[in-house]
């Protein structure tokens, strides 16, 4: 009874709502992307509890999508663990902030945070707390993100799982994914400076793409940020 | 890899979720932090993002595309008008996608 009042009272709680419903606008992409990699991990040859069990496990889909082949052709384990660190680089450099969140939080519970937190979380929570500094409600508003990123991956994992023979490739859904970000890119773009950091990520992505474990991605973050500190220190000395 | 390894390796993996995302949160005193670092925290949501959508768009098994005949970059020029006439994220992927499928299954593009 506690606790169905206590998660009662979170689900009427401001803060939690505003979470989610931030977390809401992209889920349709998050949906599609989910769906695409539950079919690509039945399809790479995993059994269907294997594949729902490395979706609850991993909940990582870059992660996922780059050890499904490395576990189809038996890859040893360093070389799989090693490969997935590297693909989750950027989360490394996303920690560094939520640290300066979350710090004063027990170790367990900062841990469980950094768990569940995938980028969409991140991007939200940097974009409505742009001060590094921890504030009343952070915590229920990460939570509400979670209760409906966490909850909608899966799902559509799963239905990618159940589904994998009947969706048919060449449909490309899992471009409403790229949209997603696409647009979320766009609602970043506060200052006319970030123009040029954007242009330069992608830019660089492209012309980095032919680097293994997606280290284009790093790449284009440290292009991107040595163009944002020039473009600022120019500003600031104009 | 037989079925007993894999599961040790999705282990293995949830492992590496925990630690890398909670990297610089796992002591309890703060590791330092260097300067360039911090520069480069005020770009990384944006750089992370533009850096995994623009492959995604111009780029075909590791090529830029040389066609015009892509179903993609048109689907994400509405999308990108629809953005900045509303600004809402769900309208951008639906408007995205409706364009993206009937050139993509009516003209094969």
């Amino acid at each position: 009874m506690q606790l169905i009042d206590k998660l009662r009272a979170l689900a009427a709680d401001p803060d939690f709502r505003h979470g989610a419903r931030d977390m809401a606008s992209p889920s349709l992409g998050l949906a599609a992307w989910g769906l695409v990699t539950g079919v690509t991990m039945v399809k790479s040859g995993l059994s269907i509890p294997l594949a729902m069990g490395m979706s609850l496990l991993v909940f990582a889909g870059s992660a996922q999508l780059t050890a499904l082949p490395l576990i189809a052709s038996g890859a040893p384990l360093w070389v799989l663990l090693a490969t997935a660190f590297c693909v989750n680089l950027r989360f490394v450099i996303f920690s560094a902030q939520w640290r300066s969140y979350w710090a004063h939080l027990p170790r367990w519970r900062r841990l469980l945070s950094g768990y569940v937190a995938a980028d969409l979380n991140f991007v939200y929570f940097v974009k409505r707390y742009p001060d590094p500094v921890p504030v009343p409600g952070q915590q229920r508003y990460f939570w509400g993100g979670v209760a409906v990123n966490w909850p909608t991956w899966q799902a559509c994992s799963f239905a990618g799982i159940l589904l994998a023979d009947r969706i048919p490739p060449h449909w490309g859904i899992g471009f409403a994914g790229v949209l997603a970000l696409l647009g979320l890119s766009y609602s970043l773009l506060t200052e006319k400076l970030l123009w040029w950091v954007a242009v330069t990520a992608g830019a660089v992505s492209i012309a980095t793409y032919a680097l293994p474990l997606k280290l284009n991605i790093l790449c284009a973050i440290f292009a991107a940020g040595a163009v944002g500190w020039w473009l600022d220190t120019r500003k600031a000395r104009a | 890899m037989s079925d007993a390894m894999t599961w040790v390796a999705l282990f293995g993996l949830a492992g590496i979720s925990v630690l890398t995302r909670s990297f610089f949160m796992i002591g309890e005193k703060p590791l330092p932090i260097p300067d360039w670092l911090r520069e480069l925290l005020k770009v990384a949501p944006l750089a992370a993002l533009v850096a995994v959508v623009a492959p995604e768009i111009f780029m075909t098994q590791g090529q830029l595309i040389t066609t015009w005949q892509d179903a993609r970059w048109p689907a994400a020029v509405a999308a990108t008008a629809y953005y900045f006439w509303r600004k809402g994220i769900l309208g951008t992927i639906l408007v995205g996608m409706a364009v993206m499928l009937p050139l993509k299954l009516g003209l094969g593009w």
